[in-house]
């Protein structure tokens, strides 16, 4: 097997901050909400505080640990809930064809219209900002491009013999659907979905900056960015930090996301001697 | 020069490389067509016959290479040429038409066009003498209304329709030799029957000689006048056509022509139980050791396990590769 | 007269129909319709009827686009007929009337090509399990009983079970697609170019397994081949199908030694002869656009044969003209007539 720079070093990647998330109440040094200390307000980086302190003295390395807890819960989540919009609309419409392909069709084509960050803005705007709305947004508005790969998909796979063989075998539509042509597409399907992550970590970052997603002083990376703004010039570490840990975990999941699709591409499997 | 083959191949080998290794897709492949002369190469997938005419046609691409032996063509060995000089030799003096016209036609470009490239290409004529040479061309292929059908794009065309392009577009510089790779497996047995006709008789009316390469024996001995049979790399019998048929020598020969539900035996003889031949056509990377034959042959014996049998001339003229040819 | 297992067909008891196709037609229609303009429609299957015997090999052989592939679909049920009837063992399935699991137990498919027919994703166990579990049996040792049993039946080793499509070579897994359609115990298997897509020396055993397998498990099959020597072996009665219709059908004798369609004749002439350069008839042109069939006898055009009476409309009609052999050609008597005159030739 070949050495896969970038599947590896984005593995590598995503998995820091993955464990980052998953034991940061162990990792952290202070509560990142609670332990405010004005006597400590902009330290720099040293000894005591890693990556400095915020303009309420809190501590940024631990802020930036709890934060990857959210930025994860978004990202996964909000993919989650687009990946299986997108796949069952998709896949159906590509298999089915007809008015619900139309139907299907038409709403993706709304979908790719209307720029998915202002469609997420819209729907915080209505719901109150917090988690659970920043996953309905986030969640609801990415999924055309699955949508869109599951369809086309759906479409060159409905006509192979096996999927011929279980209709006359006797199989249901949605039984056929499940278990002849999704494990067929599940490949690009995983990568789209890796790559989609980190644009919801980014939506995410982007929304709290604005103001709408995760209120302080709940530690998100976005809203850590959207408090820093004033001190950009006087206390830079404060913007530098949770800046970092948005950059390596985008990078870390699109690296992983090429290198799963090399691997997944179905063009390098099907080899024949 | 007129006692001369056109076409001389010896000791042909192609390498297929894999990772480090270098495996041997074709060896020890040798033989000559004499100009206006057609010969056929019968062989299943894998055995190497489509190769061997992209050897000689030079577009062998990695991961496949020359690795050893001559191609001579009208006294020259071409594979040491240039890639210029190769260039000039390919479409305009060896030819080739191929399985599928659909991709091997410029889906973007008029078929016209695409003919009449072939005479500003080779012959330097001018688009405007090339395109009346095109609307000849076509009406040598029998394609109806040809001055309409110059304009048409490939898509809009029949499947035999655009394999007469693709002869069209082959013969157009009135090449020497003719490799025809499967060149009526895509098409309809009426349309096979005519694409077969229209290769026989203008062939003949150029003098070109033709390499027709197929899987179907049958198809083969009706076309060709010498037959070389292929397996796994290896050129194993060479006859006249009827002969392969009648009294084939070697044992993969006599098997294929014996599996063959041939027209007319059961009402001939009734229905016989097909003899088959047990087991696969090997993979490149598997070939046996000995003859490359004797996992599946009725006959192997531990000489044929152990040693790689040389060719042996027949009575009649040809050849073949067997320790105990019958 | 025939040798081997031949004689055991001519010695069967008499047959009964397993399935009867009558004026079945398939249109589909093209474009048009949305913006004024009239609808059209493509008639892919235009008025067959049919009659598959138990234990009966029917050969369908036409050219691509003649409507066979779309009338195996239809008898299937992968493709709502426009009109007629289908009567599958008894039963009458009218278009959606019998559920595609009672169908399925009766009809069965072999697919072409044995790379795209098989899910890549599951193992042979997996493709021979799933349906089994989906009509009713569940219980592990007879799932495992039936499998193993299937297995040996095609040529396959039981530990091939549990190995992916990818392993196995196009013979073998032609094998699988076999195992797969014969594993609801069907009656009628159709099977469409059961060889054309597998290298020449692996032919025969698949040719021969399926004859055996017919014979052990009574069953019937409909060919649909381009491969007229395959025909010629497997069959017992072939229907030639032109433009969405039946021309000529007969048993398989009468079909390859005494053709009388003259499509029937280009047919068979067309095959390369080994031992001989030249040939006989040759068809001319093309198969007419099927949007816009020639008056009368759609064969007119390319047929050597055509005479003015064969360009006056209607279609002419399927008529007897031997024991059981039926030809829709006007002309056919005269053709028969000319052919007693001298010897004929096979």
């Amino acid at each position: 097997m070949k050495f896969r720079a970038n599947l590896v070093i984005g593995g590598v990647l995503f998995a820091s901050v993955v464990i980052a998330g998953i034991f940061a109440p162990w990792l952290a040094h202070t509560d990142p909400v609670m332990d405010a200390n004005l006597m400590y307000a902009e330290e720099a980086p040293g000894g005591e505080f890693w990556f400095g302190t915020d303009a309420q003295g809190r501590d940024i390395y631990s802020r930036v640990l709890h934060g990857a807890r959210i930025s994860l819960t978004v990202g996964i989540v909000s993919q989650l809930i687009n990946t299986v919009i997108g796949v069952c609309l998709g896949l159906s419409a590509g298999y089915w064809g007809g008015w619900w392909d139309d139907c299907v069709n038409g709403l993706t084509n709304m979908m790719l219209a209307i720029p998915s960050l202002i469609f997420a803005l819209a729907i915080m705007a209505i719901l109150n900002p917090g988690l659970t709305s920043l996953l309905i947004a986030l969640g609801l508005t990415n999924w055309s491009f699955t949508c869109r790969l599951a369809r086309a998909s759906a479409l060159s796979l409905k006509s192979q013999g096996y999927v011929q063989a279980a209709k006359v075998l006797g199989y249901g539509d949605i039984r056929i659907m499940l278990t002849q042509l999704l494990p067929n597409m599940l490949g690009p399907i995983i990568v789209i979905g890796t790559l989609g992550m980190g644009g919801a970590v980014l939506a995410e970052a982007a929304l709290s900056f604005l103001g709408l997603g995760i209120r302080p002083p709940y530690p998100s990376w976005g809203s850590m960015l959207s408090d820093a703004r004033d001190q950009i010039t006087t206390a830079p570490w404060i913007s530098i930090f949770p800046g970092l840990a948005i950059f390596v975990t985008v990078l870390g999941l699109n690296l992983l996301g090429d290198g799963l699709r090399d691997i997944l591409d179905p063009q390098a499997r099907t080899r024949r001697a | 020069m007129n006692g001369q083959p056109l076409l001389e191949v010896e000791n042909l080998r192609i390498d297929l490389a894999a990772g480090d290794t270098r495996f041997a897709a074709v060896q020890d492949v040798s033989f000559t067509i004499n100009r206006g002369e057609t010969m056929g190469l019968v062989g299943e997938s894998g055995c190497g016959k489509s190769i061997t005419a992209l050897a000689l046609i030079g577009l062998l691409r990695h991961p496949l290479m020359i690795g050893g032996g001559t191609i001579r063509f009208d006294g020259r060995e071409i594979q040491k040429l240039p890639a210029s000089e190769m260039r000039g030799l390919r479409g305009n003096r060896i030819a080739m038409i191929f399985q599928e016209p659909m991709t091997a036609l410029n889906p973007l470009s008029p078929v016209g066009r695409q003919i009449a490239e072939m005479f500003v290409l080779h012959k330097g004529a001018s688009w405007r003498e090339a395109e009346n040479l095109a609307v000849e061309a076509l009406a040598s292929v029998r394609v109806p209304a040809p001055e309409r059908r110059v304009k048409d794009y490939p898509h809009q065309l029949s499947g035999g329709m655009r394999q007469r392009v693709m002869i069209a577009i082959a013969l157009a510089c009135g090449p020497d030799l003719l490799l025809a790779d499967e060149p009526t497996t895509a098409l309809d047995v009426t349309v096979q029957a005519e694409i077969l006709d229209l290769i026989r008789e203008l062939s003949a009316a150029k003098g070109t000689a033709v390499l027709m390469i197929s899987h179907d024996l049958g198809l083969i001995a009706n076309m060709c006048r010498r037959v070389g049979v292929m397996y796994a790399g290896k050129l194993v019998e060479e006859r006249a056509a009827e002969d392969v048929f009648r009294s084939p020598s070697h044992p993969y020969t006599g098997g294929l022509v014996a599996s063959l539900p041939l027209l007319g035996a059961r009402a001939r003889h009734g229905r016989q139980r097909l003899r088959e031949i047990s087991g696969v056509v090997p993979p490149v990377s598997a070939f046996p050791k000995g003859c490359r034959f004797n996992p599946r042959c009725h006959a192997s014996t531990d000489r044929c396990r152990a040693e790689d049998p040389v060719v042996t001339a027949l009575p009649d003229g040809g050849f073949v590769r067997c320790h105990y040819h019958e | 007269m025939e040798a081997s297992y031949g004689a055991t067909i001519m010695n069967s008891p008499p047959a009964d129909t397993i399935l009867k196709v009558e004026d079945l037609a398939v249109h589909f229609p093209l474009g048009g319709g949305l913006f004024g303009g009239r609808r059209r429609y493509l008639h892919a299957v235009d008025g067959v009827d049919l009659e598959l015997k138990q234990g009966e090999c029917l050969g369908l052989v036409g050219e691509s686009g003649c409507g066979k592939s779309t009338l195996a679909l239809t008898i299937l049920g992968l493709q709502e007929p426009t009109r007629g009837r289908i009567i599958l063992d008894g039963q009458e399935v009218a278009g959606k009337g019998m559920d595609r699991k009672a169908r399925a137990r009766i009809a069965q498919m072999v697919f072409q090509d044995p790379y795209s027919s098989l899910n890549p994703r599951q193992t042979v166990r997996t493709t021979l399990e799933a349906p089994l579990r989906l009509h009713g049996i569940t219980a592990p040792s007879e799932i495992e009983g039936r499998i193993a049993e299937m297995l040996g039946r095609v040529g396959l080793r039981p530990d091939h079970a549990e190995r992916y499509p990818h392993e196995f070579s196009g013979g073998q897994r032609q094998r699988i697609g076999i195992a797969r359609a014969l594993i609801l115990e069907p009656k009628i298997v159709i099977l469409d170019e059961p060889v054309s897509a597998l290298d020449v020396s692996i032919r025969a055993q698949i040719i021969n397994l399926l004859l055996e397998l017919k014979e052990t498990l009574g069953l019937s099959y409909i060919m649909i081949s381009h491969d007229l020597g395959v025909v010629e072996h497997m069959s017992d009665r072939v229907a030639v199908m032109y433009l969405g219709r039946i021309v000529e059908t007969g048993g398989w004798e009468s079909i390859f030694t005494k053709p009388r369609h003259p499509y029937t004749r280009a047919l068979i002439s067309a095959i390369p002869d080994p031992f001989e350069r030249s040939r006989g008839d040759k068809i001319m042109g093309e198969i007419p656009n099927p949007l816009d069939v020639p008056s009368g006898c759609g064969f007119n055009p390319r047929c050597p044969e055509a005479r003015d009476i064969c360009r006056i409309p209607p279609v002419p009609d399927l008529e007897e003209i031997g024991e059981v052999h039926f030809v829709r050609c006007r002309r056919a008597r005269e053709i028969a007539a000319g052919d007693a005159a001298p010897a004929s030739t096979g």
